[in-house]
C-alpha cells in the first residue's frame, strides 16, 4: 500500500496538469475526465496527505465547472481536514463548503473538526471554519457550535470578529434557540466603530429585518444613530434597507428617519445609494409627499439616462409607485411609452406594465387599440406579453373596466389573428365567459365567431384552434342571435376543419347539430316560410333586447335574414352537406369525434324522410309524416333550448345528498362483478364497424381505403366552399391541385396601414392616456352575471401572517425582555415547558403591574395589530418597559409626549383583548 | 443576500461557481444552463439585470467573461454591479492584469479571493487592499507548507519511511 502511495505523490498530476490536459486532450473531455476521475479515485484512498488533498482539488474542480457528483469523496475530505497543515485544510473546507448538504451522512463527523478550527489560534483558521459553517450548518451544527461562535463575536481580530457576525445570520436560521446567547453580543457589535464590523452587522441584521421587521423596532435608535454618521456607502444602503421595513410599522420612526433619508437622496453621488434612496421613499414612505416629490425628481433623471440600467431601474421605480400615485406615471408617460419600443426587452417588459398600470375604464379602448396595433409589429416573445397584458388586465375582477362589451368581444377576434397569437387558451376562456355572464353582448359574440369560423385561413394556425373551439361553440349555443345559420353550417362543416385536433372537431360536430337542429326548428315548428321575425318573437328564451336586436337584423340587413333563406328546399341541401362532410368522420379514430358524427347522422337520417316528402307535392301526406319529424324537431330543440348559466365552483357542495345515499360506502363488491368485462382499448374503439371490418382483412387497407375515400370527398367539397367563399381564397389558376397552404391568416406585410416608429405610437397614446372626462357612453354597461364568492377574487390584501416562528419569537424574547435568557444552548430540548413554568410564576406580578402597562405611551393600535405574542411574554416586555421607560428619563429631560395618549388609553382599557401584543418602547421620541 | 456567483465563458463554458444558498447537483446544472441561454443571447447595449424565476440576476461582461450574481427581488442591483466590479479589481490586482487563462489556471485561488470578499451571501471586506493583504498571507500560509513537503529531504524521509 505504502509503494503505490510514494509513487503517487511522485507522479500524480496536480490540477494545473488536469487543467492543461483538459484544455489540450485529444480522446474527447467526456474520455480525459471519466480517466482523470478513475486517477483520483485511486489517488484519494492514498495515506499520504498531500496527494489526498491534491485529488481532492482536482475533484473540486471537476466537480464545479464539470458538474461530476463527488458525494463520495464526503469522508475523504473530512480526512483531508484532520491534516495540521493549512493547505491542506483549505482544500478540504473548500471541497466540503462545495458539496456537502443536510443529508450528506459524514455531516455528524465535521462538528469536533469546526471547533477545533473554531477555537485554533491562526485566525485564517477560524476564518475557513467560519466561512464553512455559514454554508453547511444544520440544526445541529449550529446547536453544537453556538458557544464558540459566541466567543467569536468578541474577538479581538477584527477579521475574526466580523466574519463570526456574518456567520451567525445562518446559525440564527437554523437554530433560533441560538438567539439568546448570541443576540445580545451582536446588538453590541452595532456600536462599534470599525467600518468593516459595523457593515457585516447591518448586513445581518438587513437580512432578519426582511422575515419579520416588527421584532427590531426597537434597535431603531442604533440604525438611526448609524443611517446619520455613516461615509460608508455599503452601510448606508444596507441601513436604508432595513427602515424601507420598520418605517411602515411606526409612523413616528418614519416622520423621524424621512428627513435624513431625503438629505441623503440630496447630496450622495453614487447611484446605486441614491436608488436605495428613492426606493426606500417610494416603497414605505409614500405618504410624505414633499419625499415622494424629490424621488420622483430623481426618478426622471434615471428615466433619461444613457445607461440602460438607469433606465430599467427608474421604470422599476415608477412601477412601484404606481400603486400609491398614478400621476408619476402619466407625468412620465411619454419616457414610459417610448421604452415600448427600447431594443432592451426587459426595459420594454417594464414599461408594458407601467402601460397597464395606467389602464382605467376610460381609456381601456385606446391603449388597447395602441397596444394590439404595437404587438402586430413585435416579436413574437413581445407580442405575446402585450396581448397576455392586456387579457388579464381587461379580465380583472370580472371585467371590471369594460362598458363596451361588443367593442371588447371585437378586440378579442382582432387579437386572435394577430400571426403571432399564442394566447389561444385566454381567449378562450373569455369568449365562453363573457358569452355566459354578458347576455346583451351575445349577438356581437356571434358576429365575432362567425368571421372567425368562416376564414378558411385561420384553421392553418394550430395556436388559434382553442380560439376556434370557443368560436364554434358559441355558434352553436347562441345561434338565434345568428343572420344566417345557413352560413355558420357551412363554416363548420368546411373541409378544412380536419386540420383541427380532435377534441375540437368534436366541438364543431356538436355546434353544427345545434345548429341544424335550430335551423329545422324555424322552418318546420315555426310553420315553415312565415316564421321570421314573429317566430322569434314567440322564442321563449329570448329577452327584450335581443328580440329588439334579431328584429334590427332581420331588416337592416335583408340579404339573409333568420327565416327568409330557410326554405324546404335549403334545408334539404344543408342535409346533404351534413351527410357529405360527416360520413368520413363515422370511420374516424377519435371516439369522441366518431361518436358525435354518428349522433348527427343518425338525427338526419331521422328526419331526412319526412323533409324530403315535405318539400314534396303531396301536402296532405307530407302533413302526417310530418308530424313525427316536427315532434323529434322539437324535442331535440328543446333539449339544446335550455340556456347554459356560469356555475360556481363550489356549486357542487351546496346539492344536498339526498336521504338513503351513502356515499362513502365502499365500491369494493363491484369489482368481483366488473372484473370479468375487459375494458376495450381505445384503438378498438376507433373501428367500430362490423360491416366494413368483413371485407377488408387487415388494419393498413382500411387506413388506406378510408384516407382515399375521405380526400375524394374533401376535394369536392373543398371545391364548393372555394367557390361559394372565393373572397377567402387566393386567386390562383391551380385550383385543381388543392394544397394545404393557405397564406397565413394576417400577414404583417399585408397590413399597410401599420404605424412604424414609437413616434407614431408616442402621438396616438398622446391623448388616450390623459385622464379625460367620462365620455358620454351611448349605451349603459351591460349585466355582468357575477357569482358570490368564486368572483370575489382572494383580496389583494393579504393578511399579514403572524409569523411567531421560533426565529422572530427569541428575538423579541431578547429584545422585549433580556431578564430571562438562559444562556445554555442545552435549553432548548425543554423550551415550552420552560416557558410555561416562568408564565405561571409572573402571572400574580402581571395582575399587579396592569396599571404600569396602560400608562405607557404607545398607540393601542399596535396592540391590536400583532396576535402572534402569547400572554408569557407580556410580563418580560413589560419588565423591558420599566426599565427602558428609567433608562429615558435619565438620558432624555423632556419626555412628556407619552402623556400625550393617556387619557386615550383610558378609554380604551377595558376593550382590551387578553391575546395582548408586544409594547415596543418609545426610544425615538 | 447573494444566492449565487457563476462566471460563464462568452462560449457558455463555466468558470467559476459559488452557491450561497442550498441548491442541488441537478438543479445546479439546470439553474447555468437556463441562466446561460438567457444571458448570453442579451446584446451588448442593453441593461445589465435579467429577472429569473423572482429573483434577479446582475450580470456584467468583462472581456470575455460573464460575471453573474443572483440576488433578492429587493436587493440594490447597482450594489451588486459595484461588487462584481470590485471582485474584478480585486483579481486584476492579484494576478496583474487579469485575463480568462489566469482563472482557468488558478481556478482554486479565483475561489478563495471570492471567499474574502464575500461570507455567507453577503459582501465582507470592502477595501481592496485588505484583501490583498490577507490573501497574500494565506498564500505565503500555503508556500512554506509546500516547500516542505516538496524538498528533497522530505521526499527521501518518506522513502525511507517504506
Amino acid at each position: 500500500m505504502s509503494g503505490p502511495s510514494l509513487m503517487d505523490s511522485l507522479f500524480q498530476r496536480t490540477l494545473e496538469d488536469l487543467i492543461k490536459g483538459l484544455r489540450q486532450q485529444l480522446i474527447g473531455e467526456q474520455a480525459f475526465i471519466s480517466k482523470a476521475l478513475e486517477e483520483i479515485r485511486k489517488e484519494i484512498k492514498s495515506t499520504d496527505l498531500s496527494t489526498k488533498s491534491t485529488a481532492l482539488l482536482k475533484l473540486c474542480y471537476l466537480s464545479n465547472l464539470h458538474f461530476h457528483d463527488m458525494s463520495f469523496a464526503a469522508f475523504h475530505a473530512l480526512e483531508v481536514l484532520s491534516s495540521p497543515r493549512f493547505s491542506h485544510k483549505k482544500i478540504a473546507y473548500h471541497a466540503i463548503s462545495l458539496s456537502f448538504h443536510d443529508s450528506t451522512p459524514v455531516l455528524l463527523l465535521i462538528t469536533n473538526h469546526l471547533r477545533k478550527d473554531l477555537t485554533s489560534t491562526n485566525e485564517f483558521e477560524v476564518s475557513l471554519s467560519l466561512q464553512c459553517l455559514s454554508r453547511i450548518a444544520n440544526v445541529d451544527l449550529a446547536r453544537d457550535l453556538t458557544p464558540e461562535v459566541f466567543t467569536l463575536l468578541s474577538s479581538n481580530k477584527l477579521y475574526v470578529r466580523k466574519r463570526a457576525v456574518a456567520v451567525v445570520l445562518r446559525v440564527f436560521e437554523k437554530y433560533p434557540d441560538s438567539v439568546r446567547v448570541c443576540f445580545k453580543r451582536l446588538v453590541e457589535n452595532l456600536e462599534n466603530y470599525d467600518p468593516q464590523i459595523l457593515s457585516a452587522v447591518v448586513g445581518v441584521f438587513s437580512e432578519l429585518a426582511c422575515k419579520d421587521p416588527r421584532s427590531y423596532l426597537p434597535l431603531a435608535p442604533e440604525f438611526y444613530k448609524i443611517l446619520v454618521d455613516s461615509k460608508s456607502n455599503w452601510i448606508s444602503i444596507k441601513v436604508l434597507k432595513i427602515f424601507a421595513k420598520l418605517a411602515p410599522l411606526e409612523p413616528r420612526l418614519a416622520n423621524r428617519v424621512v428627513e435624513p433619508i431625503c438629505d441623503l437622496m440630496r447630496k450622495t453621488g453614487a447611484k446605486s445609494l441614491l436608488f436605495e434612496c428613492v426606493r426606500t421613499v417610494v416603497t414605505s414612505f409614500s405618504e410624505y409627499e414633499s419625499a415622494v416629490r424629490l424621488a420622483v425628481e430623481k426618478i426622471r433623471e434615471f428615466l433619461v439616462d444613457e445607461d440602460p440600467n438607469l433606465k430599467y431601474l427608474g421604470l422599476h421605480a415608477l412601477s412601484i409607485v404606481a400603486s400609491k400615485h398614478l400621476w408619476v406615471v402619466s407625468e412620465n408617460k411619454e419616457v414610459v411609452i417610448k421604452s415600448l419600443s427600447d431594443p432592451d426587452p426587459n426595459i420594454k417588459i417594464e414599461s408594458l406594465r407601467l402601460v397597464m398600470a395606467m389602464v382605467s375604464e376610460h381609456n381601456v379602448a385606446e391603449i388597447s387599440k395602441v397596444l394590439v396595433n404595437y404587438a402586430l409589429k413585435s416579436d413574437p416573445l413581445f407580442c405575446n406579453e402585450i396581448l397576455g397584458s392586456i387579457l388579464s388586465t381587461c379580465s380583472r375582477n370580472v371585467y371590471e373596466i369594460i362598458v363596451d362589451f361588443d367593442w371588447y368581444v371585437s378586440l378579442l377576434g382582432e387579437m386572435s389573428r394577430i400571426p403571432h397569437c399564442q394566447m389561444g387558451e385566454e381567449i378562450e376562456n373569455q369568449f365562453i365567459d363573457i358569452g355566459l355572464r354578458v347576455k346583451d353582448v351575445r349577438p356581437e359574440l356571434v358576429r365575432v365567431a362567425r368571421d372567425l369560423l368562416i376564414d378558411p385561413a385561420l384553421l392553418g394556425n394550430s395556436f388559434l384552434h382553442r380560439v376556434l373551439s370557443a368560436a364554434a361553440w358559441v355558434s352553436g349555443e347562441y345561434v338565434e342571435f345568428s343572420r344566417n345559420p345557413l352560413e355558420f353550417m357551412e363554416a363548420l362543416l368546411q373541409p378544412r376543419t380536419s386540420l383541427l385536433p380532435p377534441s375540437i372537431m368534436a366541438i364543431y360536430i356538436q355546434s353544427a347539430f345545434k345548429v341544424l337542429v335550430f335551423c329545422l326548428h324555424t322552418c318546420f315548428v315555426r310553420g315553415g316560410s312565415t316564421a321570421g321575425v314573429s317566430a322569434s318573437a314567440s322564442y321563449e328564451s329570448f329577452d327584450d333586447l335581443s328580440v329588439e336586436n334579431g328584429a334590427d337584423s332581420t331588416v337592416a340587413h335583408g340579404q339573409t335574414c333568420t327565416s327568409a333563406p330557410i326554405t324546404n328546399e335549403s334545408i334539404v341541401n344543408l342535409l346533404k352537406l351534413v351527410e357529405l362532410a360527416l360520413s368520413p368522420l363515422l370511420g374516424s379514430h377519435d371516439v369522441e369525434v366518431q361518436e358525435r358524427a354518428r349522433n348527427l347522422l343518425g338525427f338526419v337520417d331521422l328526419i331526412k324522410l319526412e323533409a324530403l316528402n315535405s318539400s314534396g307535392q303531396e301536402e296532405n301526406d307530407s302533413e302526417r309524416k310530418g308530424v313525427e319529424a316536427t315532434k323529434i324537431i322539437r324535442l331535440v330543440h328543446d333539449a339544446f333550448s335550455k340556456e347554459l348559466g356560469p356555475v360556481s365552483l363550489t356549486a357542487q357542495g351546496k346539492v344536498p345528498v339526498p336521504d338513503g345515499l351513502t356515499l362513502n360506502e365502499n365500491l369494493g363488491d363491484l369489482e368481483t362483478i366488473c372484473g370479468d368485462i375487459e375494458l376495450p382499448s381505445s384503438n378498438t374503439f376507433s373501428f367500430g364497424y362490423p360491416s366494413e371490418e368483413k371485407d377488408v382483412s387487415s388494419f393498413s387497407n382500411l387506413q388506406i381505403k378510408e384516407d382515399s375515400g375521405q380526400s375524394n370527398e374533401s376535394t369536392s367539397l373543398l371545391a364548393e366552399h372555394r367557390k361559394r367563399h372565393g373572397l377567402y381564397y387566393l386567386p390562383s389558376g391551380k385550383s385543381e391541385v388543392i394544397s394545404n397552404d393557405y397564406p397565413p391568416a394576417n400577414d404583417p406585410a399585408l397590413q399597410g396601414d401599420n404605424n412604424d416608429n414609437a413616434s407614431d405610437l408616442v402621438k396616438l397614446t398622446a391623448e388616450s392616456l390623459v385622464p379625460k372626462r367620462k365620455p358620454n357612453h351611448s349605451k349603459p354597461r351591460p349585466v355582468v352575471v357575477k357569482l358570490d364568492e368564486v368572483d370575489e377574487k382572494p383580496v389583494a390584501v393579504k393578511q399579514l401572517e403572524s409569523r411567531d416562528d421560533s426565529l422572530s419569537g427569541a428575538v423579541r424574547d431578547i429584545l422585549f425582555g433580556s431578564e430571562d435568557i438562559l444562556p445554555t444552548s442545552s435549553r432548548s430540548n425543554l423550551p415550552n415547558s420552560n416557558r410555561k413554568g416562568k408564565k405561571k410564576q409572573h402571572m400574580i406580578t402581571q395582575v399587579e403591574s396592569k396599571e404600569n402597562v396602560v400608562d405607557d405611551g404607545n398607540s393601542s393600535s399596535r396592540r391590536r395589530k400583532d396576535h402572534s405574542h402569547g400572554k408569557e411574554r407580556r410580563h418580560r416586555k413589560k419588565n423591558a418597559e420599566e426599565r427602558n421607560e428609567t433608562d429615558r428619563k435619565e438620558k432624555e429631560s423632556s419626555s412628556n409626549h407619552p402623556r400625550r395618549h393617556k387619557s386615550r388609553q383610558r378609554a380604551e382599557e377595558p376593550l382590551k383583548v387578553p391575546p395582548q401584543t408586544s409594547v415596543i418602547p418609545d426610544f425615538l421620541l | 443576500m447573494i444566492h449565487f456567483v457563476l462566471l460563464i465563458s462568452r462560449q457558455g463554458k463555466v468558470r467559476l461557481t459559488k452557491w450561497y444558498s442550498a441548491y442541488s447537483q441537478k438543479e445546479r446544472t439546470k439553474v447555468i444552463r437556463e441562466l446561460s441561454g438567457l444571458i448570453l443571447t442579451r446584446g451588448p447595449k442593453l441593461c445589465n439585470f435579467v429577472e429569473w424565476r423572482g429573483l434577479r440576476v446582475v450580470y456584467k461582461r468583462y472581456a470575455s467573461l460573464y460575471f453573474c450574481m443572483c440576488i433578492d427581488e429587493d436587493d440594490n442591483e447597482l450594489e451588486i454591479l459595484e461588487i462584481i466590479h470590485h471582485y474584478v479589481e480585486v483579481l486584476d490586482r492579484y494576478f496583474g492584469s487579469v485575463c480568462e487563462l489566469d482563472l482557468i489556471y488558478n481556478f482554486h485561488k479565483a475561489y478563495f479571493i471570492l471567499d474574502e470578499l464575500l461570507i455567507a451571501g453577503e459582501l465582507q471586506e470592502p477595501s481592496k487592499r485588505t484583501v490583498a493583504r490577507l490573501v497574500a498571507a494565506q498564500d505565503s500560509l500555503v508556500e512554506t507548507a509546500k516547500e516542505q513537503t516538496s524538498s528533497i529531504t522530505n521526499i527521501i524521509a518518506q522513502a525511507a519511511n517504506v
